[in-house]
């Protein structure tokens, strides 16, 4: 039954005119750059590595599609969860790839991350963006953008061609099957990584 | 192995890349020239699936790489990282690259890229001559960079195919293509067949070395991946998929076979 809706209201989207589909390369731009800025403050913040994450958690909240990354990352298990469950698991999964990402950024310390070109691709936006790090070699991070909530916001990072979807729908698949396909305990379980 | 430039590697996956074969390196060519042209032969288009029939034996040889890296390579990595300064461990990376270099060079020129081959030839001179045989780098500040490559990408380039995914004892993830061309790596290293021995393990012992150097250095990183995974079998083999991959500018189509991948479906909708 949803799913009938849920694939009316998909034609309706495609039947909108280019405008009503607002995002452009200029504004997946712009939200990258709000990211990067955002970003390279918490690099140059000086923080503990527990307030970087805090901060990357906000930075995550703000700016990306959080819901989706974590559906897509669950794959068809997302489709047997009840509301409850779904708003615990996205809250959830939140704090796991926060704290996961967030702790990360500690070796970015004295580094930034400069924005380079954005690009139409199929139905999104890919922001590139290159990570400059003292000590190491540039490397590419891009931004999958697109407007699925009706606000821009990125729904994947890509860094030197490791998508962060595809990584955590590989390991949020394997935690589940630990435990037997328990999503409740999926859920209990990243809630710990925060 | 894994990345353009090792030191650039955000999260470093290879357990070692050690070149620890010298001999019989005529008959080992042979028999990977021979493997290859069967692989070249398959070809299986590559998509966003993963192609892992040996996953079996794949994952008996992971839990041996981790037995290693738990008791060898993260200790010897850590003594490395503490013995050696930054610096020291920088000059041991300059000359791992510098040593490398003529094996990019081969592979570029068997690629038809003139362009890198090129490149890596002027970086090759301007780091023997004013980077004091390789133990600095002159040429990345004159805009010379390292174009690493291998013969994994030159089978890539003749257009064979990656093949099956295979975990390598000591060497980590690779797949069947890659794997004959990390055997050729060592057989026909131009560095190794040129110089004298002992001269010759020069290049093997400071890759060796710098290997230890990259394991300390992404040392939170690599943990993550191998310690702290639900599956660290499933993911270092999709992070080494996907940044193999993307190293060889292989595009794959994921949203034919995913109906997760459209930004616009809703996961949740039942």
């Amino acid at each position: 039954m949803k799913r009938r809706i849920f694939l009316a209201s998909g034609a309706a989207l495609a039947l909108m005119p280019a405008s009503a589909f607002a995002l452009t390369t200029g504004e997946a731009r712009v939200l990258v750059d709000k990211v990067v800025t955002d970003i390279n403050q918490v690099i140059a913040s000086g923080k503990s590595i527990n307030g970087m994450v805090r901060d990357f958690e906000g930075i995550f909240k703000r700016h990306a599609d959080v819901a989706w990354i974590a559906g897509s990352a669950l794959g068809p298990d997302a489709r047997r969860m009840s509301a409850s469950q779904r708003n615990q698991y996205v809250s959830a999964f939140t704090k796991y790839i926060s704290g996961k990402y967030g702790r990360r950024f500690n070796e970015f310390k004295g580094g930034k991350i400069v924005v380079q070109n954005a690009k139409k691709e199929k139905n999104y936006f890919r922001v590139e963006t290159v990570a400059d790090l003292p000590g190491q070699s540039p490397f590419a991070v891009d931004f999958l953008v697109s407007n699925r909530t009706g606000k821009n916001l990125f729904f994947d990072l890509i860094v030197e061609g490791i998508s962060l979807r595809l990584s955590e729908k590989s390991e949020i698949g394997a935690m589940l099957d630990k435990r037997g396909g328990d999503l409740d305990a999926l859920i209990a379980d990243l809630r710990k990584f925060g | 192995m894994l990345y353009e430039d090792e030191k650039n590697s955000w999260i470093n996956l290879n357990t070692l890349d050690a070149h620890l074969m010298s001999t019989g390196r005529k008959i080992v060519a042979f028999a990977a020239v021979l493997s290859l042209t069967a692989c070249a032969s398959s070809r299986p288009a590559v998509t966003s699936d993963i192609h892992d029939p040996y996953e079996d034996a794949n994952r008996n040889v992971h839990a041996f790489n981790l037995a290693l890296d738990r008791n060898i390579v993260r200790p010897l990595s850590r003594g490395y990282g503490t013995a050696i300064p930054e610096g020291g461990r920088q000059v041991v990376s300059n000359v791992a690259e510098h040593l490398g270099l003529p094996a990019d060079i081969l592979n570029n020129v068997l690629q038809g890229d003139l362009r890198n081959a090129g490149n890596n030839t002027a970086r090759f001179v301007v780091n023997t001559v004013f980077g004091v045989f390789g133990t600095g780098d002159m040429a990345t500040g004159m805009g010379i960079p390292l174009r690493k490559t291998d013969f994994g990408e030159t089978f890539h380039v003749w257009g064979a195919g990656e093949g099956a995914y295979v975990e390598l004892p000591v060497f980590g993830p690779s797949t069947s293509r890659d794997t004959v061309g990390t055997v050729l790596d060592f057989a026909l290293d131009p560095v190794s067949i040129v110089l004298p021995r002992p001269e010759s393990y020069v290049g093997t012992a400071a890759t060796f070395a710098d290997q230890l150097g990259n394991r300390y250095d992404f040392a939170d990183a690599v943990d993550s991946v191998l310690y702290e995974s639900a599956d660290s079998y499933a993911q270092a083999r999709i992070l080494y998929l996907q940044n193999r991959r993307f190293e060889l500018g292989v595009t794959v189509e994921a949203s034919d076979v995913d109906p997760f991948s459209d930004p616009f479906a809703d996961p949740f909708a039942q």
